[in-house]
């Protein structure tokens, strides 16, 4: 993990995080760019739960291009409110999106068009806080949004870099075609006859894929279907520390600084009660061809 | 019917009697996913419920959900998919219901979820839209829930995030483009108010036992109008309530604080 992040994402980066809404959130990836310093970061992505809060609150963000930035079950991000704000730790410049806009803003990228029109975000005063967006001949175009660097959590990847994950999939697609580069973490690493029985489940051409981390319980506190739970408590206990500068700075420090790796992050955390026991499998599809 | 309930609760119930039998659904977060299982449990059989995230379900999910994309609620989803595929549906004008959370809303219903104060340095950012504004512009009606403050229920919201009857004046959203029809009610801690079929502004239709329509106007920031004969809100009944209950078992989104 260190050494994707060390190669792939140095600072001034703009990254995309947490493209399938609240499940499968990257946190290791993001914790291991707070502990290497990240600085002048540009996060995209849809509704962030609770890991931009971090990212920001831990000074390594410029600018935050999403359509919604807090803690989902808790409510406010406050690390988010802070730098709006009062510039704490540093000024964050926002670029507000709707969830569809930002979808469109980098299905603009993937096709590589500058703009993409729609209906939405007619009548709402996003339109003039987001200088990426114009009103035409009676539309919204959605200026593109282009990453350097994707960073997706998913159920299981081989070494090439084909991904599958499932469940709803949020703007993952769309991220991974506009961005540069995509780093893959995933809680299996499998082999390629696994990967390739199901080509339709591989979310990004292989091309894109920069680094595959295997990373078991990478995405805690977000859930995984089929094998994580979300852990509600730990979302209640970020948002009652990181009300004050002081309870964020000492969360930080148990749950990022002083751990160096997920690892030893995970040996904190009851992981038997949120790991996922009763699995539901779908049925095998049959890609025979004489 | 004396069992006592939070004004959560109630809100739940009110809530899920804005679903009508059929209806698909954007379901969104918190009161409206227990709102959408009371529902489908009781008067709307055959509704449907979608999820930005990318989801639809028929069935309430099994568990209970922190967020949408909780696990219980893929289990047994109609469809898992993009989000981008979810949109697609609410643009083609398929999504009969949306629920919208809001921290301010004026009287024409407008919502603002962004900023209190100049968005330049403001006194409070929020967190923003998320699926709102989508939701505002391109569902064919939608409701929203809010606790019943002044400082909620303005004269002029500091932000237009998702976008209601806009001026107010008639045609407002036709002429501007929006596709959908707009706010049909505001369920609040206190009382239902509702928006006239054309648009424009909202009144006061119905207030929660308890309270009065003096207390309803005095805490709220704009000269409230009042329906001609101001209904009681029916309070929920044991059958929702168990069913609150049974979705919200530790009372996560109904019962605490």
């Amino acid at each position: 993990m260190a050494e994707a992040i060390t190669r792939f994402v140095p600072d001034g980066s703009t990254v995309a995080m947490g493209t399938a809404l609240e499940p499968l959130i990257p946190f290791a990836a993001g914790h291991e760019m707070i502990r290497q310093q990240r600085r002048d970061l540009e996060l995209v992505g849809p509704i962030s739960d609770a890991l931009f809060d971090q990212l920001i609150g831990a000074g390594c963000v410029r600018r935050v291009t999403a359509a919604w930035v807090g803690n989902v079950s808790e409510g406010l991000g406050h690390c988010y409110r802070r730098a709006c704000e009062q510039d704490i730790p540093r000024p964050l410049e926002v670029h507000d999106h709707t969830n569809f806009s930002i979808s469109l803003a980098l299905w603009a990228a993937a096709w590589n068009v500058p703009n993409l029109p729609t209906r939405t975000l007619l009548g709402s005063d996003i339109l003039h806080t987001n200088p990426n967006l114009s009103v035409g001949f009676g539309l919204v175009h959605v200026g593109a949004v282009r990453p350097d660097v994707a960073v997706v959590h998913v159920q299981r990847a081989d070494a090439m870099g084909r991904a599958h994950a499932w469940g709803p999939l949020g703007i993952t697609e769309e991220a991974g075609l506009a961005a540069d580069k995509v780093i893959v973490t995933c809680e299996e690493l499998v082999d390629v006859d696994v990967t390739l029985s199901d080509p339709n489940r591989i979310l990004f051409p292989e091309t894109k894929v920069v680094a595959v981390v295997h990373e078991p319980g990478g995405a805690h506190p977000s859930p995984v279907q089929g094998y994580f739970k979300r852990d509600h408590g730990f979302y209640r206990d970020y948002a009652q520390q990181s009300r004050t500068v002081e309870g964020f700075a000492a969360w930080l420090k148990t749950w990022v600084l002083d751990v160096p790796d997920r690892t030893a992050y995970l040996k904190r955390v009851d992981t038997e009660t949120l790991r996922i026991h009763h699995h539901q499998f779908s049925a095998p599809a049959d890609f025979g061809d004489e | 019917m004396s069992e006592a309930y939070t004004p959560q609760e109630l809100m739940v119930a009110v809530a899920s009697r804005e679903i009508r039998d059929g209806d698909l659904v954007f379901v969104g977060m918190r009161l409206p996913i227990l709102a959408y299982a009371v529902a489908r449990n009781a008067h709307a059989p055959s509704a449907r419920g979608l999820f930005e995230v990318g989801l639809m379900r028929d069935q309430p999910a099994a568990g209970f959900l922190g967020t949408m994309g909780d696990p219980p609620n893929v289990a047994g989803a109609l469809w898992a998919t993009r989000m981008s595929n979810v949109m697609a549906l609410m643009a083609q004008g398929h999504v009969d219901l949306g629920f919208i959370g809001g921290a301010e809303v004026d009287r024409f219903g407008n919502l603002n979820t962004s900023y209190i104060g100049d968005p330049a340095k403001p006194k409070v950012k929020l967190p923003g839209s998320g699926g709102g504004a989508d939701i505002a512009i391109l569902s064919r009606r939608w409701v929203t829930l809010m606790s019943h403050e002044r400082r909620r229920l303005v004269e002029k919201v500091s932000f237009v995030t998702s976008p209601g009857h806009g001026d107010g004046t008639p045609g407002w959203r036709q002429r501007n483009g929006l596709v959908g029809g707009g706010p049909a009610a505001i369920i609040t801690t206190l009382c239902v108010l509702r928006f006239p079929e054309q648009g424009g502004e909202a009144y006061l239709a119905s207030v929660h036992r308890g309270h009065t329509v003096e207390e309803v106007r005095e805490l709220t920031g704009w000269d409230l109008k009042v329906a001609d004969h101001v209904a009681d809100t029916p309070p929920p009944s044991g059958s929702e309530l168990a069913a609150i209950r049974r979705f919200d078992p530790d009372g996560f989104w109904t019962r605490s604080a």
